[in-house]
């Protein structure tokens, strides 16, 4: 079981070479195949995780949640889809076309994207960079730019509004995001992720990095646009924020992007602070599949817990506590590596 | 305001205002009828020296010649009450806005205008309130038709 | 130097956080608001054209319709001021069970106040408990009415019907779960910080102005006024009971939130000591079938509803209609101060001050 998606791939490439195809020629042929089953995790995914959200706040807020289609509703998400899909696409008259057709694309092509790095188990990685962290973070914060596109071209002062606040919560939250980071990567002294989980093999980051894990939990929630943070959406303020104009499908494409995003944090926080595929027993593609459910419980359940907090409270919190916290959380991790260094470790 | 006599009030604003002022009783209210023209004069007074602070309510009742515009007034924390009315002539619907001695009067006034076309002098911003802009007549008028 | 412009930006009619069809101008500067202009109507059903065309009793339903959220204090306060009108005398136990059903109207309407605060602010899972506990209540109504939302109970002279046999260990059991509801409140949404950070010194209203603008109700109770028509004017039996007016300083959401908290804790101790207390008799008066007021009786008889002071004023003219019938509505009078109280803030303060001030819109369009 260990090493069932590194055998399938193998034995592709065999059988590939088989047919007379270069070792370049198969290599390209897997990278596509992995493309496309990031793509059918992802939307997969996405199915199971709406009707987790769902029962989760059902349970939370003391009612059931979906329960009419499929055992447990489960099949909820896949009618919606379907309607989804089948809705009329309304683009306002007044709205910059282009822009406005290319956002939800662009943001989750964007989202996708964040894959490529992830370790999804022992060897599982499509691309090992050796700058992985950066790449993520850099990647993760282009869609900011695709806010801002679906905020601007929907010429609707909501959406703009709503697309004001994300890109100050997103400037201001990338900040503590890299910044907590930082611990990890100067404790593992790479920037590689697969380097970061192996130099958790005997301890996962989070007993050494607690406080990164927590100003990276916050930070991220806030990167993540989603409670208490979620201030570009904002449905109660700003009627759904830079996606009130959208409609069936593109709205879709936002929402199916929210949710990978979501899982691509939480699995970068696994990877991070949880120790990545590391786990006894079980295969490790398994382990890292309930690390990361585990970190995205929680997100649901501070989600569906808090209020929003206000835009001003939002800003000043991540320049004045944030900031100040993870750089000190540097500070006192660079002494710890120096001491334990000159001890003799 | 604690040695506030209502009938010592009343007895002062008669001398004050003579024929301008009548006063009648009934089972809840005791009423001061002032003529339209001394109504921010008796306004003032009252808020000013006796302090009736509260303005509950304002509106406006169509007597078919003449309307009859309605005052109740609090004071807090002491606890009395008045009525005030004044009556302006159909034709000539317009009485002073009181909207200055008591802010509360603001909306209040609007509502009457809306609905009964009573035009308040000095008002900052008559406008309607709860019909739409373009509306004509005014529904709470006796001789409003209603369309079936 | 970047040229910036004020632009104006319209809450309503169609949001989520207005309550009905409230609609607010606000001019805005980035996410400040520089001004704010309401606009009301949008659920304007003239009930006061409609008062000259029904006789007494055929109006009763009309008064549910108003304060949809505490039906029966509207039509409380319009049974209670056509009987002074007929100086008709109302039985003792209907006296009590009006008791009980206002103040349980005020607790539903409170309930609905504390978890619309709570979804208004994003705290999605607050108004699910808060509904939770409103639906007993809702439960209690329907045994008594067969209505849930307008119950339309009350009558001129009375309750339409006897309390049946579930009802008074439905409110007992009530009250004894009450502290436990209040104890969940507290740890999900009262005390959250966030909330607390959002509340408190936002949208901020000074004692002078509450009275000079008319606000009535918890709202100017928040300001640290002592004024409860309860107390002050008692109507009904409330003069027998004991209870407290809670206050609070500074009048900003934050207390207006407060208030109702501890308001709905006062209620309750009403209700307890109406409970005990019920006799037993008669719950309808003799009320002549065709209600007939004398010609020139007027009367203006208010109460404190849930959302301030509500007030009928009734004008007869011998007929078996109202010839004028005015609503002083405390939903219309307490958003006057929504422009001043917002102005200065953010956006986001604006949803906080629409829901702290709890308006109800079919009661201020009327």
């Amino acid at each position: 079981m260990e090493h069932f998606f590194l055998n399938i791939a193998h034995s592709l490439i065999v059988w590939l070479m088989g047919l007379g195809l270069s070792s370049k020629g198969a290599d390209l042929v897997l990278l596509i195949v992995q493309w496309i089953c990031i793509v059918a995790i992802v939307t997969i995914n996405v199915i199971v995780l709406i009707w987790l959200e769902r029962k989760v706040a059902g349970f939370m807020q003391q009612r059931l949640g979906p329960n009419r289609l499929g055992p447990a509703g489960m099949f909820q998400t896949i009618a919606d889809a379907i309607k989804l899909l089948t809705k009329e696409d309304i683009i306002p008259s007044a709205a910059d076309r282009i822009i406005f057709r290319t956002a939800p694309i662009f943001f989750i092509i964007i989202a996708v994207m964040l894959y490529v790095v992830l370790p999804m188990g022992d060897g599982m990685q499509i691309v090992d960079l050796n700058v992985g962290v950066f790449y993520f973070i850099s990647v993760a914060s282009l869609s900011t730019i695709c806010l801002l596109m679906a905020g601007w071209g929907s010429n609707n002062k909501w959406s703009l509004l709503g697309a004001m606040r994300s890109v100050a919560q997103m400037i201001s939250y990338e900040i503590p995001l890299a910044f907590s980071l930082l611990g990890v990567i100067m404790i593992a002294g790479s920037l590689s992720l697969s380097d970061i989980v192996a130099a958790q093999n005997n301890i996962w980051f989070i007993i050494l990095q607690p406080v990164a894990f927590i100003t990276f939990f916050i930070a991220a929630t806030a990167e993540l646009n989603r409670g208490p943070f979620d201030m570009p959406e904002a449905e109660q303020e700003l009627t759904a924020g830079a996606y009130t104009e959208y409609t069936g499908m593109r709205w879709a494409l936002f929402f199916l992007a929210e949710y990978t995003n979501l899982v691509a944090v939480s699995a970068l926080a696994s990877t991070m602070f949880l120790g990545g595929w590391h786990g006894p027993w079980l295969p490790s593609w398994i382990w890292i599949i309930i690390k990361t459910y585990l970190v995205m419980l929680i997100f649901m359940w501070m989600k569906w817990t808090f209020p929003r907090i206000r835009m001003d409270h939002l800003m000043s919190f991540s320049w004045k506590v944030l900031i100040p916290v993870t750089l000190a959380n540097i500070l006192v991790t660079g002494a710890g590596i120096q001491f334990l260094a000159g001890m003799g470790w | 305001m604690g040695d506030y006599n209502l009938d010592k009030m009343l007895a002062e604003l008669q001398n004050l205002m003579g024929d301008k002022l009548e006063l009648s009783e009934d089972a809840f209210f005791n009423w001061i009828h002032i003529s339209p023209d001394q109504l921010l004069v008796l306004m003032d007074k009252l808020k000013n020296e006796y302090g009736f602070n509260y303005l509950a309510n304002l509106t406006a009742v169509d007597y078919g010649e003449y309307f009859e515009i309605v005052y109740h007034l609090y004071s807090i924390p002491a606890n009395n009450k008045t009525g005030v009315k004044t009556r302006v002539s159909r034709n000539q619907a317009q009485v002073d806005s009181v909207c200055l001695i008591w802010p509360t009067a603001d909306w209040q006034e609007r509502e009457v205008y809306d609905l009964m076309g009573i035009d308040f002098k000095g008002h900052p911003n008559l406008v309607r309130v709860l019909l739409p802009d373009d509306f004509t007549g005014h529904p709470l008028r006796k001789d409003f038709e209603m369309e079936r | 130097m970047l040229r910036t412009e004020q632009f104006t930006i319209n809450i309503g009619p169609q949001h989520p956080s207005t309550h009905g069809g409230l609609h607010v101008e606000a001019v805005m500067d980035g996410e400040f608001i520089v001004d704010a202009i309401v606009h009301l109507g949008y659920v304007h059903r003239s009930v006061e054209k409609i008062a000259e065309s029904r006789t007494y009793p055929q109006y009763v339903p009309y008064t549910s319709r108003l304060d949809y959220l505490a039906s029966h204090l509207p039509t409380l306060g319009y049974c209670q001021a056509v009987e002074k009108m007929l100086g008709v005398a109302v039985p003792e136990r209907a006296e009590y069970i009006r008791i009980i059903m206002a103040e349980f109207s005020r607790i539903a309407s409170h309930l609905l106040f504390i978890g619309s605060c709570a979804i208004d602010l994003g705290a999605t899972t607050g108004l699910i408990y808060c509904l939770r506990d409103r639906e007993r209540i809702m439960d209690m109504f329907e045994m008594t009415s067969g209505q849930r939302l307008i119950a339309s109970y009350m009558r001129i002279g009375g309750v339409s019907e006897d309390l049946p046999d579930t009802f008074i260990p439905a409110a007992r059991s009530f009250i004894a779960d009450f502290p436990e509801m209040i104890a969940e409140y507290d740890g999900l949404i009262i005390g959250n910080e966030i909330l607390q950070a959002r509340l408190k010194g936002v949208g901020r209203l000074n004692a002078d102005d509450a009275i000079a603008y008319g606000v009535s109700g918890p709202n100017l109770r928040a300001c640290g006024i002592d004024y409860d028509i309860r107390k002050a004017e008692p109507y009904g039996i409330y003069d027998r009971f004991d209870f407290t007016v809670p206050l609070a300083e500074n009048g900003d959401s934050w207390d207006r939130l407060l208030v109702r908290m501890e308001e709905m804790q006062q209620s309750i101790h009403i209700i307890e000591q109406a409970l005990n207390q019920l006799p037993e008799g008669e719950v309808k008066a003799k009320v002549p079938r065709i209600i007939k007021p004398a010609e020139g009786i007027e009367v203006y008889h208010r109460i404190e509803s849930s959302k301030g002071e509500l007030g009928y004023y009734i004008v007869a003219d011998g007929g078996e209609k109202p010839y004028r019938l005015h609503v002083r509505a405390p939903s219309f009078i307490n958003l006057m101060v929504l422009p001043m109280i917002s102005k200065g803030g953010k956006l986001q303060d604006i949803i906080a001050n629409i829901a702290t001030l709890d308006p109800v819109l079919g009661e201020s369009d009327r």
